[in-house]
């Protein structure tokens, strides 16, 4: 199918965590997990902190190598573990990158913001000659709603807002496809959230990117997604459209993650019931045999302690992994 | 009047004295609250919705100052209290849980030193009876196996637990009022549902009141009986949780309200951002401090700081064009 612009099949990554020959243990923050994304959509990965969520972008733009499975971008495979084949990286770094999280670490403070944008364009060789690649500075600055005024600064004279779109301009100078979201307005102030969310849905419009949007906040990802992963603990457990995962999510860990998050609407908030969720997440270093959500589902049945949930479709575009579907919905 | 409030802080300025100029970090602020009430404080960062409740413990010392307006707190004056004694109200009738947990518990001290230490502080109770206050507290907070957990250290235990234990911390003498900074920002969604839960729950059996500083609307609207919107330093708008929510009237509020996507929409709908920056305090504009932001701005916003536009008993706004309505409304009624 060509429309599948991402593939992603049984990624997995592993962290050595201490210990020699057989007792080397891993921190498996990544296990079997399957997506993809259509051309100009966006997928959506929430789950809560060491569920996974970033380093499964970061394994896809190989800034770890991965440990097992498979990624295909456009027809191109990034990666195929199992049959040991690798892509040279150099002209697929163009087409896909990175937005962080934290904009005040993200940007070095000794460049000027022309410098960081541009060192993009240097490294790929872009541009022809030093008016080219001055133009294209700006461009890229026009976009993202700053000018040329702002590009002999450093980052310390601009607000957190004015920084994410800096750091977003120096993700678009080498014109990618693809671009791996990871947090990009948690930092940031509520007012100034809905600016950056609305300036990632017109460069979507305008340049047919692909988003991989990862964040905790649901409303967000929900507000911005086509499709919505929800991990937990390195698995993901539920993939569905964005407005039938929010209205009718099947897994018990997505219920009790919706039902969660406050409602800013005092009639609802007051008339909702939390479905709240006794415990911690389990450590990544040593999960929970079978389905890893067990140790804090209320349906959990012996055979979710001895055998793995299959990721299967329970509807037409809406997947899930867990044994007690029936018993729970 | 103001006998029955627990917290009543009148026209209160507070500036921070830095080398790059003076902040003027609250300007006019006025508050109170009753006993067992919920106030929700939200606002932008450095809008001063922790420095109004810091200030209320006395924290804002050096460089900040007082400069006008009183604050009175469960009858004590706290602008002529000396130091030593607002060390015996603090963590006795008034205490306060921070963002971040690791943070604010002493590393090198197990969990069940840090209890005991307050409940001696501020009780005659022995070292012994202290230490079986403290597990009760744990009990109380949800911790279970409270004997082992005394004995261990913060980097032992997860976040949502570190934030069990400084509430735990905070309520070791019943206090009156609980402030609680941003109490679940760094905590996940599901952790942050069963703190609030905990929070309402003590506050149903303790009857303490609770100034809540957030700036997740989310968070107040189930909380909150009361909410103060804040923006650079002054209160902009203050009303019952429905006011906020149902009949905005400031710019600012409807702006925030209208800025987060909601979960429960039905079809996608364009965010409608505040646009512009937040204010530079060091520079404040003259005039209403977010007429540079507003749609509605007029030319008398940029002059003058709008007076107080009172709709009822609890609901006002600094804003010119509430006064504007107002004013119409009146001569139409004449």
């Amino acid at each position: 199918m060509s429309n599948e612009f991402i593939k992603v099949e049984h990624l997995k990554q592993y962290f050595p965590a201490g210990g020699h020959g057989k007792n080397k243990r891993f921190i498996q923050a990544v296990d079997d997990v399957n997506f993809t994304i259509n051309k100009g959509e966006t997928l959506g990965l929430v789950g809560e902190s060491g569920c996974g969520k970033t380093t499964t972008g970061r394994s896809l733009l190989r800034l770890y190598e991965p440990t097992g499975g498979r990624f295909e971008f456009d027809n191109n495979v990034i990666f195929d573990v199992e049959n040991k084949k690798f892509a040279k990286m150099d002209e697929f770094r163009k087409r896909m990158q990175i937005v962080f999280q934290d904009p005040y670490a993200s940007l070095d403070p000794r460049m000027t913001v022309a410098d960081i944008v541009g060192e993009a364009i240097d490294a790929h060789k872009l541009a022809s000659s030093k008016q080219d690649r001055y133009d294209m500075i700006i461009e890229m600055l026009e976009r993202v709603g700053l000018n040329s005024e702002h590009a002999n600064r450093y980052p310390h004279e601009f607000s957190g807002g004015q920084r994410q779109r800096v750091g977003i301009a120096r993700a678009l100078a080498v014109r990618p496809d693809f671009i791996v979201c990871d947090e990009p307005v948690s930092a940031l102030d509520v007012s100034i959230q809905a600016q950056v969310v609305n300036m990632f849905e017109d460069l979507q419009n305008e340049m047919g990117l692909t988003y991989l949007f990862i964040a905790h906040d649901l409303s967000i990802v929900k507000h911005i997604s086509k499709n919505i992963g929800v991990m937990y603990l390195g698995r993901m457990v539920e993939l569905a459209d964005s407005f039938e995962i929010t209205s009718h999510p099947v897994h018990p860990y997505t219920k009790s993650l919706i039902s969660a998050i406050p409602i800013a609407d005092p009639k609802i908030a007051r008339e909702s019931k939390r479905i709240v969720l006794e415990g911690d997440v389990p450590s990544p270093l040593n999960p929970p045999s079978g389905c890893r959500f067990r140790t804090r589902c209320k349906y959990a049945t012996e055979r979710c302690a001895c055998e793995v949930p299959q990721f299967k479709e329970v509807s037409a575009g809406h997947y899930a992994a867990c044994h007690n579907l029936d018993a729970c919905n | 009047m103001s006998d029955k409030y627990l917290v009543d802080i009148k026209n209160e300025r507070l500036s921070f004295f830095t080398p790059a100029g003076e902040v003027k970090a609250l300007n006019d602020v006025s508050i109170h609250l009753e006993p067992g009430e919920v106030l929700g404080i939200v606002g932008e960062s450095g809008s001063g919705k922790s420095v109004t409740a810091y200030s209320l413990m006395g924290l804002t010392a050096n460089p900040g100052k007082l400069i006008g307006g009183s604050l009175m707190f469960n009858d004590h004056q706290i602008e002529n209290m000396t130091e030593r004694e607002m060390r015996k109200i603090r963590g006795s009738e008034v205490s306060i849980i921070f963002q971040d947990p690791m943070t604010s518990l002493n590393p090198v001290y197990t969990i069940g030193n840090q209890i005991v230490e307050v409940i001696m502080l501020h009780t005659d109770k022995t070292r012994k009876e202290a230490k079986e206050r403290a597990k009760e507290l744990l009990e109380l907070v949800g911790i279970n196996e409270p004997s082992k957990r005394l004995k261990q250290y913060p980097h032992e235990l997860s976040g949502g637990m570190r934030q069990r234990v400084m509430i735990a911390i905070a309520l070791a003498c019943e206090p009156k009022l609980l402030i609680a900074d941003e109490p679940t920002t760094a905590l996940d969604v599901t952790i942050q549902a069963q703190i609030l839960e905990l929070m309402m729950e003590l506050k149903e059996k303790l009857g303490m009141a609770i100034i809540m500083i957030t700036h997740d609307l989310g968070v107040v609207a189930s909380m909150c009986d009361r909410i103060a919107v804040m923006y650079a330093g002054r209160i902009i708008e203050y009303g019952t949780t429905d006011d906020i929510f149902y009949n905005p009237k400031h710019m600012y509020t409807k702006g925030l309200i209208r800025s987060i996507p909601r979960l429960d929409a039905t079809e996608h709908e364009r965010l409608v951002p505040i646009e512009g920056t937040p204010v530079d305090l060091l520079n404040p504009p003259a005039g209403c401090p977010f007429a540079p932001r507003c749609e509605a701005c007029m030319k008398i916003c940029l002059r003058q700081m709008p007076p107080k536009a009172v709709f009822d008993e609890v609901h006002y706004t600094h804003c010119w064009l509430n006064q504007k309505e107002m004013m119409e409304k009146g001569e139409a009624n004449e």
